[in-house]
Parts: structure tokens; sequence; C-alpha cells
């Protein structure tokens, strides 16, 4: 099998997403922690959609599950929840100026936490508290930053 | 890149088909329990993202240790020696009470308690997912770690083991939500149930009626009633009781004595009626761990 250009940069990228989501952090910016896996991935949907797609989202989401202890498919389902607006959309989210696509960011990763709530509360009771939306802020804050820097790994390493 | 029309599956389709995947693994793993070997597998596969994950720590340490002057090396040896001393004159005491209460329990034809064998594990990796409080150590089933294992650290009880992999092993905080255990006042010696409530500074103390005797400041012991904590290891200080007539039951809060939020070394426990025993990686911690 040929391997295409390309697929260690892209392999290591979501190895660095995922040590980002596990890394220890000061307790003071524990609840602040961008939703590193869900930026990563919603450029890469974005970005190379016909590279990146469904699978890669199911199987990036069970890691995520299994790093952070949760059951499996937790995470899963809900990254592939919001994996098809993007999908569906890439093109026009693509041409959005960076502050609009940080907008849709925060939105979906608002909608990924919520569905990981639900599903949390009804498998094991999970109880709501505001903090847990905070990554919402911080992930669409530091998304400029997260795309500019994907996008120019992505041309460094000629992933298309 | 592909043309428009040899996409294959629609995307709905494919979304549908993973959705149905995820969905499935959900189903496998929470209600059936099957999937306890997959994890352990997959557990060992991420180990290394985890391993990383602590690397810049770890070279950060490594890098202010060496900038260390020698002077401060040595007040802090100087203090550590003092610390020493004292904890060893503690020792003696509690070594000759250990041995007369042994003497008195066999005069009441009481069992004689056991010691157990303990080893020191790092935090390698913490959950950042609120709804689980878990963090991972760098020690595994190859450490002789077992699953339901007590975790502890110098203040207190910190968690159980709730999986385990090769080379690192996840455990379970108290805090978390679904984690209870059964504690005795140390004043009173009333039992009580402590549940977690996703707050690592907090727990709940369960069923407590308005007429109960505990009072604020109380220390809550392990009662080693539920099979998986030893008995009498420190766990928790009652810090406020609200005795609200209107619920059914007093409303107790309790602070954990383990300091969860910042978990950095931890201490394995092998009770004597455990049936793994811990595989050191050293002979010289063989020594030390036995020595309790």
């Amino acid at each position: 099998m040929m391997v295409k250009a390309g697929l260690i940069p892209l392999l290591i990228s979501y190895v660095i997403a995922l040590v980002f989501t596990v890394m220890p952090m000061p307790a003071l910016l524990e609840p602040w922690r961008p939703d590193w896996v869900s930026l990563v991935l919603i450029y890469w949907l974005m970005a190379i959609p016909h590279r990146v797609g469904v699978g890669t989202v199911l199987i990036v989401g069970l890691l995520t599950d299994i790093l952070l202890g949760s059951t499996f498919g937790v995470y899963a389902s809900a990254l592939l929840l919001i994996s098809y607006p993007v999908l569906r959309h890439y093109q026009r989210i693509r041409h959005y100026a960076l502050v609009q696509q940080a907008l849709v960011v925060a939105i979906l990763i608002f909608f990924k936490r919520v569905i990981v709530y639900e599903i949390e509360h009804v498998l094991n009771d999970a109880v709501f508290s505001v903090p847990y939306l905070y990554p919402v802020v911080s992930s669409a804050l530091i998304w400029p930053w997260v795309f500019l820097a994907l996008r120019r790994y992505r041309r460094h390493n000629h992933i298309h | 890149m592909r043309s428009l029309f040899e996409r294959g599956l629609s995307l709905r389709t494919r979304l549908l088909v993973a959705l149905g995947i995820a969905s499935t693994l959900m189903f496998l793993d929470h209600r059936l329990n099957t999937m306890q070997p997959v994890r352990s597998f997959l557990n060992t596969v991420v180990a290394p993202v985890q391993y990383l994950a602590v690397l810049p720590e770890q070279i950060m340490e490594r890098l202010v240790y060496l900038s260390q002057t020698r002077s401060a090396l040595r007040e802090e040896n100087v203090a550590l020696q003092e610390q020493l001393t004292e904890l060893q004159m503690a020792v003696q005491r509690l070594n000759f009470l250990e041995n007369e209460n042994a003497r008195l329990r066999e005069l009441l034809g009481s069992e004689v308690r056991k010691t157990s064998r303990r080893m020191v594990a790092e935090v390698v990796a913490v959950a950042t997912d609120p709804f689980s409080h878990q963090v991972v150590i760098n020690k595994g089933s190859s450490n002789g770690v077992y699953v339901g294992q007590p975790v502890l650290d110098n203040r207190g009880i910190v968690g159980q083991i709730l999986d385990v992999g090769r080379t690192t092993a996840r455990i379970l905080l108290i805090s978390d939500q679904s984690h209870a255990l059964s504690l005795r006042s140390e004043s009173s010696d009333i039992r009580v149930i402590a549940q977690g409530i996703g707050n690592l500074n907090q727990l709940e103390l369960k069923f407590i009626p308005h007429s109960t005797e505990l009072q604020e400041g109380d220390v809550l012991l392990s009662s080693g009633l539920g099979g998986v904590y030893p008995e009498g290891y420190p766990v928790a200080e009652i810090i406020s009781i609200d005795r609200d007539e209107r619920l059914h039951y007093a409303q107790v809060n309790a602070r954990p004595f383990a300091q969860l939020d910042r978990v950095r070394s931890l201490l394995l426990l092998w009770p004597e009626n455990a049936t793994e025993k811990p595989i050191y990686d050293h002979a010289a911690d063989a020594a030390q761990g036995a020595e309790s």
C-alpha cells in the first residue's frame, strides 16, 4: 500500500492534540484548557475533508475516550455529531474571517460538550457545573492561532 | 483529489455507520462490561501519549534541579535530615505501640492486624474530563497492580485502581461522582458513607440524621468495611453540617485530606489478604516496601 504524502505529519498533529489534552496543568488554568482534539479535528475536516473524514473522527474520538477514561464512544459520538456540519459546510466555513470562524468553533465545541454531558448524565448521573463550559470560550479565543499554525504546518508538510 | 462523482457512500450514511459503531461500543462497554480486555490493551497503546504529556514538566523540573545552588541544596538537606530524625523518633514509638497493640489483641483473642506492602508511583497524566476524576500512574500490571487496589498519598486515601495497562494504571479518585466509601468518625465511631460530588475538595456524607453527634472538625477514617480500603487511614475532615429540618437528612460536607488537585507521588498498597504481589523494579525498593 502506498502511503500518501503527509500522513505522518497528520498523525503527529493528532498525537500532539491528545498529549495536550492530558498534560498536567496548574489547578487555576485547568478548567480553561482548550478542547485541543476538537480544534485540530475541526481544522483538518475543514481544510482537507477528502482525506480526514468520519473514520478519522471515530478513531480519534475513541482514543480520547480511552485517554480520559470515559465510557467507550462518548467522545467519539460527540465528535462525530459536530463533524457533520463541518463536513457539510466546509467550503463556507473556510472562507469566513477568522473571528467568524472562531464563533463557529465556539458553537461547535459548545454542542460537543453539551452532547458529552448529556450522554454522561444518562450513563453515569453526571452533575452539571458551569466551569465545564469554560473551554468553549478558551477554544474560541485560541482558534485563530491554532488555525494559522496548522495552516502553516499543512503547507510546510504538503498535506493536501 | 477525488472528483465530485466518485465519492462512494454519502456523508450522511457514513456518519450514521460511524455513530452506530460508537453507540455499539458504548453499549458493550457500559451495559455489558465486555470491554475490559480491550480497555486494558488500549491503555497500553496510549501509554506513550501519557508519558509524553509529562515530559515537559519533567524536563523543567530537571532544569530547576540543575540550576539549584549548592548552598540551597545543603540547606534543604539539613532540613530533611531534621525531619527524618523527628519521623524516626515517631516511628520508634509507633513500633512499640504496634507491638503492644498486637499483644493486647492476642490476649483478647481478636485477630492481629497484618502489615501491608506498598510501592511508590508517580502520576503521569490527569483526566481532564470533569465528569470523571481520574489520574494515571506509571505503574501497571507488570508491577503487580490490580483492579480495586487502594491508593494513598502522604496525607490520606486518594482512590482506587480502576483499570490496569501494562505500564500504566488508572486511579478513580474518591471525589469522583461515582465513588463512595465507608468511613468512621475518629471521635464518636459513627459510621458514615462519603460520596464524591465531582469537586476535588469536597465529599458529601450521605444519610446523616439531624440528631447526629458528628461535629465540624471531626476526622473521618476509613472503616475497612467496603473491602477495598484497609481500616484506619485518614480520609477527610468534616467542614460543615447543615441541619435544615426541611430536608430528610442533615447536609454534611467533608474535605479530603489527600491533596487531590495536585497529586504527584502516590503510594500503592497491597493489603495482606490481596492475592497479587508487588513486583519491584529495583531490589532496594523491595526492601523498603516490605518494611512496613
